[in-house]
């Protein structure tokens, strides 16, 4: 049986160590965002006591939800026994853990007292669908992390299969709480549906599945490490089908509240007349980030391509980013209805839409959780084999043997760096 | 096995065990019952007990009674907690303010404030991750300052925008309200008026120099002008669909509950 091989990545070049420069500095940009959004206060911010959640929160949950998708691959080697993907789980994990924790650093560098983080850890409120996320989260990171132990070491490679179950079962559940905290909030008009938390189960699915497809492409193409047409065949065929299920629930969701007279007027906003949210949702989250991917992935001109492939999971996660912030900001700059039938006006902004402009120091932030997770996965792979050396079609194909999940890590340290 | 013979009755080892035994028991009690008595008459004699449950404190609000333009309940509430803003409305806090109302058809219109409802079932208690918001068992919601994490989840379940973000600075704090940058704030019913005997700050002043349109006091008792003026004018409960049995009421006018 043939084994696969997976070996660091040299690290050494220039070109490598650019890119560490770069997400450094954008982590950097990020870090000193927050100080200023802690010193000053949220004033410096565009978000204000009706758009309580802004930008970071867009970058944070996309980064949450995404983990959760990165996780796919290896779910799809492990859980469905597709052995196609096997040589793709470590990296699907590693993914999974940096896209979390640059997800959760936005998210708790956006608190108004992040130095209460210990508080967030020690006192919990068991009703909170927040504090069942606290629990979901740090036990995805210990999930996944037995999940590529066992997966690394040779001795463990039998657990592979039930612990990857098990991470398989915790992700759906994680995601279902993503979901749950908009699910749960049953005074506004944009949420309180339990179609949320299956909504964002598929969003996870294309968002984390995109950013696999465009890491493990940028990390073979500076690698030098050979990628097979079967395999991105493979992955794109994934990509599609998860993309199309995300805009079923998107449908689902929309055709339902237009049902309901009660729902009008919010979807009057997001479809019709809410500038810059309508903008995003039509332009940004459907066709850029939906129906424009699935003609390249699949129109016979261009589905066989590579560069389309990079390009439709590249709109994929753009649409993703406005889709979120589509369901986040848009959600909150509707209006809550306290009198239905009437019409409100206050100084507060009762009955009016709220604007909101996101702030430099809001976007610095949510960049740097996108550098972190990126950082986390180009350091990872410069000190632990989570690439194979070849994903060329033959090992990778349909008809290949079995694929070991075996590290083969001492046999690939003792050659030569590819 | 062969067992242990058993000890004689009168073994005067035991004796003079069981004697030191009796004599420390006597002299702990002596030692501890002052401090016990003690602490039970310091409990006693508290100015304030723990909050009560037999009481629901609630407010009813006549919005017949509220004029146009009026807002000495908003002025009484910021000074009386310190919530003074910096002229920038959209985050500036707001522990009450007033709300306009127009009747789309009939061009009717009405002015009522809007503060925290106090409601029995408070979504910002649920999805508070640390416990920070809460209940009290007089049925007072409040934000504890010391756990709040400023994560503004509350914020996102109110149904009624009554709670605002400290975005800024603070400065001239009241030590009854201690505020604090980055955490969540809302009216507390002027929780430590209250709990001296007294009566909330809008409610006083809008008796002093309003229309007199507010009524404080406990939902439970069926005999207090609240729960009698609630009853008589079927005040209504706002977002009453949502379940959630606010300590709030309004009376306003042509809009009564049905019932």
């Amino acid at each position: 049986m043939k084994r696969v091989r997976f070996q660091e990545i040299q690290g050494r070049g220039a070109g490598y160590r650019a890119v560490l420069g770069v997400l450094a500095l954008l982590i950097l940009g990020g870090l000193g965002a927050a100080y200023y959004m802690e010193h000053f206060g949220h004033a410096v911010t565009g978000m204000n006591n009706r758009i309580v959640w802004g930008t970071p929160h867009v970058f944070a949950v996309f980064l949450i939800v995404a983990a959760s998708g990165a996780l796919n691959a290896a779910s799809v080697s492990s859980v469905f026994g597709r052995t196609p993907y096997q040589p793709l789980a470590r990296l699907s994990g590693l993914l999974a853990v940096a896209l979390l924790s640059g997800g959760l650093m936005v998210l708790v560098l956006d608190l108004g007292r992040p130095d209460r983080l210990i508080v967030a850890l020690t006192s919990y409120n068991f009703k909170s669908i927040f504090a069942w996320n606290i629990y979901l989260y740090m036990g995805f990171f210990a999930v996944v992390g037995a999940y590529l132990w066992v997966m690394m070491e040779r001795r463990m490679n039998r657990f592979a299969k039930p612990v990857g179950w098990f991470a398989f079962l915790w992700r759906l559940v994680l995601t279902t709480g993503t979901g749950s905290i908009f699910g749960f909030l049953v005074a506004r008009q944009a949420y309180d549906a339990a179609i949320m938390a299956p909504l964002f189960i598929a969003m996870s699915l294309a968002f984390g599945h995109a950013i696999l497809i465009l890491v493990l492409m940028l990390a073979c193409h500076c690698a030098e490490r050979p990628l097979g047409d079967a395999l991105v065949r493979r992955l794109k065929n994934l990509l599609g089908v998860f993309v199309a299920a995300v805009l079923y629930f998107v449908a689902v969701q929309h055709l339902t509240n237009l049902y309901a007279a009660e729902h009008h007027g919010f979807e009057r906003f997001i479809l019709a007349e809410g500038g810059i949210h309508t903008v995003l949702f039509w332009g940004g989250q459907v066709v850029l980030g939906g129906l424009v991917p699935l003609a390249l992935l699949f129109h016979p001109a261009t589905g066989g391509r590579r560069g389309a492939v990079g390009l439709a999971a590249g709109l994929v996660v753009l649409g993703g980013l406005a889709q979120v912030y589509v369901i986040i900001i848009g959600g909150q700059a509707y209006p809550l209805v306290l009198f239905p039938g009437m019409e409100p006006g206050s100084g507060f902004l009762d009955g009016a839409i709220a604007s909101y402009a996101p702030s430099l120091p809001e976007l610095a932030l949510g960049i740097s959780g996108v550098a972190i997770a990126l950082m986390m996965v180009a350091l990872g792979v410069k000190v632990l084999p989570f690439l194979p050396r070849t994903l060329a079609d033959a090992p990778a194909g349909p008809d290949a043997p079995p694929a070991d999940t075996g590290t083969g890590a001492e046999a690939a340290r003792a050659t030569e760096p590819a | 096995m062969k067992m242990p013979p058993s000890p004689p009755a009168n073994n005067t080892v035991d004796g003079a065990r069981r004697r030191l035994l009796a004599g420390a028991a006597a002299i702990a009690t002596l030692s501890l019952a002052p401090g016990v008595v003690l602490i039970t008459a310091a409990e006693a004699k508290a100015p304030t007990g723990p909050a009560s449950a037999k009481v629901r404190w609630g407010l009813l609000v006549d919005s017949a009674k509220c004029g146009d333009g009026c807002d000495v309940c908003v002025d009484a509430c910021r000074t009386e907690n310190g919530w003074t803003g910096h002229g920038r409305p959209r985050t500036d806090p707001q522990w009450i303010r007033m709300v306009s109302l127009r009747e789309p058809a009939g061009g009717a219109s009405w002015t009522l404030p809007m503060m925290c409802q106090h409601c029995r079932f408070p979504p910002c208690v649920d999805v508070c991750p640390t416990g920070a918001s809460f209940r009290r068992a007089d049925g007072i919601v409040l934000v504890d300052k010391h756990i709040c994490i400023g994560c503004r989840y509350c914020m996102m379940a109110c149904p009624y925008n009554a709670r605002s973000f400290v975005h800024e600075d603070v400065a001239e704090q009241r030590p009854h309200a201690p505020r604090g940058k980055g955490t969540v704030e809302s009216c507390t019913l002027c929780v430590h008026r209250i709990d001296a005997g007294g009566i909330p700050a809008c409610v006083e002043a809008c008796g002093r120099a309003g229309g007199g349109a507010l009524t404080f006091g406990d939902l439970n008792d069926p005999d207090s002008e609240i729960a009698r003026r609630a009853a008589a004018y079927a005040a209504v409960r706002v977002r009453a669909d949502l379940g959630l049995d606010p300590a709030v009421r309004y009376h306003i006018p042509g809009r009564a509950a049905k019932r």
